[in-house]
């Protein structure tokens, strides 16, 4: 086993390689980092998991010196770290391969790999030569004369690593690099981190993928609601514990309410053999009137996606959605809603709202035919439904005309529900439906769904949050694109979060 | 690592092929204009076309720079008139036009460029400090400067001006007017610089990605001004040309000229969304254009008609410069 050498290289030098000394980081009211503390051996592969919100991405930007920590300190082979504004310095000692396209995508490979250190007149020639010895020292195959933008995300993550090498940092973070690869250039990722390792290369790898970590990782370290929870070698630390250390003990604060009557015969949503390529495959389920069912998968399950596709945001490629028995026109919007849809989007800035209108004007957008005929809107009714809104899930605002940007997240939220809820819809699909909103406004935000479905609608909950998932009556997970649980109500969450990581339990 | 080889495109990098889209054009505009009236190739017409469009041009390689870097200025055809047109108004004595005559005439070319770069260090003032959009930024300056240049003129035209104002743009050097020679100077330097040193470099990768090269340690701020004021400038210089040539400033020098100025930087290959083209392909533009509208008046086409035609010319330049390219235009 490899982690043999890595612990021999580690006795050599026993100086972490990269360390947060309990570090904390605030932003406005939320801890996102708590005294968290974090050593890196040289010449180890590090893994740093937990689930969304633990803090993970905001330890990565500590450690790469974008934020400074409120309290606490960072420190390179015991020294200091450079200072803030010191690019360069912080350049020399840790590197991170961002999920997203760090590129840019019009300039060749080699231009890239050396932007900023061109030299005062650049010749194109030594400058490519430079850029192919970089790649062949790390054994990278392409042509630095192709431009960026054409590099698969392989590539992409390949170069930016020998960039970052070339840069003289040992020390390289790779944020969830797996997400997007097929499973034989994850192989191969491997197999180059474990070679660079070889050559003396230590990894902070983030993975939401448990058996990636037992795959390639020497040591773990698991975080949890901004805190750090436990450092171990992966050897040690057995994957119920890893899983018992992600989830913790938490006892959800959104208790089912009792008393919702059996679901109803017939379906209120049923969706057959639904597929889009890259998302899911074969995605088969059924809601009944009155019934909550959660959908539930960790980040590239695809469960977004098949969300989505019910809705008419994305165009399923194979497969068939019915609404409340009709089945609409795939991938439009318009024809769901109008088959008996409401939903929710993933996110309320992004697609959920038109901040600068009134709340009145968000709440009432998808039910025009409501307001008036002939295309005409009456104000005045209008106000009236938004008015109802403001009470039905006691939305904190001013009144029906108060522009939704005056709104704090919670409430904006409930505006979005509202809007879901406007047209009476038989099948309502929420995503995401309490991302960043306070404990209050989330038990307002599922009662209500509670609500919908004991007035006889059938509720699909899409989330991350298992507090979300606890009203329903049944879960099905998704991983990698395809069903592989259904759990009924009164699951554990250790097997719920097992099944979303793709270990079978 | 085998798996990993990479599609190559002919072993030619595409960008550089992506330069050379418009030179098939020429040559074919080149012939045709000589099969419709042989004088076309005679190297006075040829010389006359290249004088014609220097001054313009240097408006083009203004705002090819600012496009790369990701950015639109808009102002630059009112300072191509206001530039020239306040040094002409400081020099000129009070008499048949307007004129103050503070300064000596030889004042009038630093003059020009002084206000120019003033210009640009206003338009940075408000993209760059004030982070508003540049888009609405050089429209106001368009429309400001223009209005400045109609009051300084009081709506007439600057005439009887100084010898050294009308120098550049009437002498001759070693066989071609020297806003020839300035032309093409000026787009040497500047493609070289685009090309080959760092501080061109960082505008395609500030136009291309502004947080990766914020990342990469480019003083993002300080590029854009200094492209900003480079721009004016070279407008500036541009209305100086013209002004030589034809001996005076009217109050609609350089009006409307912005959009031959676009045209011919986005048939040659500039995106407006920042980070592509070329120097060389912003030249191949504005020659082009310029080439087939000597071809049209050569070819007795009435002059009430070249507006049209010249705004036809332009739509099927983009849709051919998309077809050759094979990329969507943005």
């Amino acid at each position: 086993m490899t982690a043999e050498q890595s612990s021999a290289i580690g006795r050599e030098d026993p100086r972490p390689v990269a360390a947060a000394h309990t570090v904390s980081k605030r932003f406005g009211v939320t801890a996102a980092l708590d005294e968290v503390s974090l050593e890196v051996r040289p010449g180890e592969i590090h893994a740093l998991v937990g689930r969304n919100g633990a803090g993970k991405s905001t330890l990565v930007s500590l450690l790469t010196g974008l934020q400074s920590p409120d309290a606490g300190s960072i420190t390179f082979g015991g020294a200091d770290a450079p200072s803030p504004g010191d690019r360069e310095g912080w350049r020399r000692r840790v590197a991170c391969v961002y999920q997203r396209s760090t590129v840019i995508p019009a300039l060749s490979i080699a231009e890239n790999l050396f932007l900023n250190r061109q030299g005062r007149l650049i010749s194109w020639g030594a400058l490519r030569d430079r850029a192919t010895e970089l790649l062949r020292t790390w054994e990278v195959d392409v042509d630095v004369r192709l431009p960026a933008g054409e590099l698969s995300v392989e590539q992409r993550q390949l170069v930016e690593i020998a960039g970052a090498l070339s840069h003289g940092s040992r020390f390289i973070i790779l944020d969830e690099p797996t997400a997007q690869l097929d499973a034989q250039a994850i192989d191969r990722l491997f197999t180059r981190m474990r070679s660079l390792r070889e050559q003396g290369v230590t990894f902070l790898f983030i993975s939401h993928h448990l058996s990636e970590v037992y795959e390639v990782c020497d040591t773990v370290t698991v975080m949890r609601d901004a805190r750090h929870i436990v450092t171990a070698p992966v050897s040690e630390l057995p994957k119920e514990d890893l899983v018992a250390a992600m989830t913790g003990d938490a006892t959800g604060l959104i208790t089912p309410s009792s008393g919702r009557p059996a679901p109803g015969a017939g379906s209120a949503l049923r969706v057959t053999e639904l597929g889009l390529p890259g998302h899911f495959t074969g995605v088969s389920f059924e809601v009944r009137p009155g019934e909550i069912v959660g959908l539930a998968g960790s980040g590239g399950s695809g469960k977004m996606a098949v969300a989505e596709s019910i809705v008419g945001l994305r165009r399923a490629a194979t497969g068939s959605v019915l609404i409340d028995g009709s089945a609409p026109r795939p991938g439009s919007v318009p024809a769901a809603l109008r088959a008996g849809a409401g939903f929710v989007p993933q996110d309320r800035h992004r697609e959920g709202l038109v901040p600068e209108l009134s709340l009145a004007e968000n709440v009432t957008m998808t039910v025009p035919e409501r307001l008036g005929s002939y295309g005409f809107l009456s104000p005045r009714r209008r106000a009236a439904l938004g008015t109802t809104a403001i009470q039905d899930l006691s939305i904190k605002a001013s009144g029906p005309e108060q522009p939704v940007s005056a709104l704090s997240g919670g409430n904006q939220q409930k505006v979005v529900m509202a809007r879901a809820l406007a047209g009476e819809p038989r099948a309502l699909i929420l995503m995401q439906p309490t991302a960043g909103v306070d404990v209050r406004a989330k038990e307002t935000l599922i009662g209500t769904a509670e609500d919908a479905a004991r007035a006889g609608a059938g509720v699909l909950i899409v989330s991350d949050d298992l507090d979300d998932l606890r009203p329903c009556d049944r879960v099905i997970v998704l991983f990698k694109g395809s069903i592989v649980a259904e759990h009924h109500s009164g699951w554990h969450d250790h097997d719920l979060i097992a099944a979303m990581e793709g270990i079978s339990s | 690592m085998s798996t990993l080889a990479v599609r190559r495109i002919g072993g030619v990098p595409l960008a550089r092929l992506r330069d050379l889209a418009l030179v098939p054009a020429i040559v074919a505009i080149m012939i045709i204009g000589y099969l419709v009236n042989p004088v076309f190739l005679h190297w006075d017409n040829l010389v006359n076309v290249l004088q014609q469009q220097s001054e313009i041009s240097l408006l083009v390689l203004a705002e090819a720079l600012v496009l790369i870097t990701g950015r639109m200025d808009l102002s630059l055809e009112s300072t191509f008139g206001l530039a020239p047109g306040v040094a002409a108004w400081m020099v000129l004595t009070p008499g048949l036009a307007n004129g103050l005559g503070w300064l000596p005439g030889g004042f009038s070319i630093p003059l020009t460029l002084a206000v120019g770069v003033v210009i640009g260090l206003v338009n940075g003032l408000l993209i760059v400090k004030f982070q508003l959009n540049g888009f609405v930024v050089t429209l106001g300056m368009l429309i400001v400067l223009r209005g400045l240049l109609t009051g300084i003129t009081g709506g007439k035209t600057f005439f009887n001006l100084p010898d050294s104002f009308l120098y550049l743009g009437n002498a001759v050097w070693l066989g071609l007017p020297a806003s020839i020679w300035i032309c093409l100077v000026l787009y040497a330097a500047a493609g070289v610089a685009t090309g080959y040193t760092r501080f061109g470099r960082s505008l395609y990768a500030i136009g291309g990605n502004p947080d990766a090269a914020r990342a990469a340690g480019i003083r993002v701020d300080r590029v854009l001004w200094t492209v900003l004021v480079i721009a004016s400038a070279l407008a500036a210089l541009g209305g100086l040309l013209l002004t030589g040539r034809l001996a005076s400033v009217a109050a609609a020098q350089g009006n409307g000229a912005i959009f031959t100025v676009f045209a011919a930087a986005v048939i040659g290959g500039v995106s407006l969304n920042g980070g592509r083209g070329t120097i060389f392909g912003a030249f191949t533009g504005i020659l082009l254009l310029y080439l087939i509208q000597n071809v049209l008046t050569l070819a007795g086409v009435p002059a009430q008609w070249i507006g049209a035609l010249n705004g036809g010319i332009i739509l099927v330049a983009l849709i051919l410069a998309r077809i050759t390219s094979g990329k969507a235009q943005d």
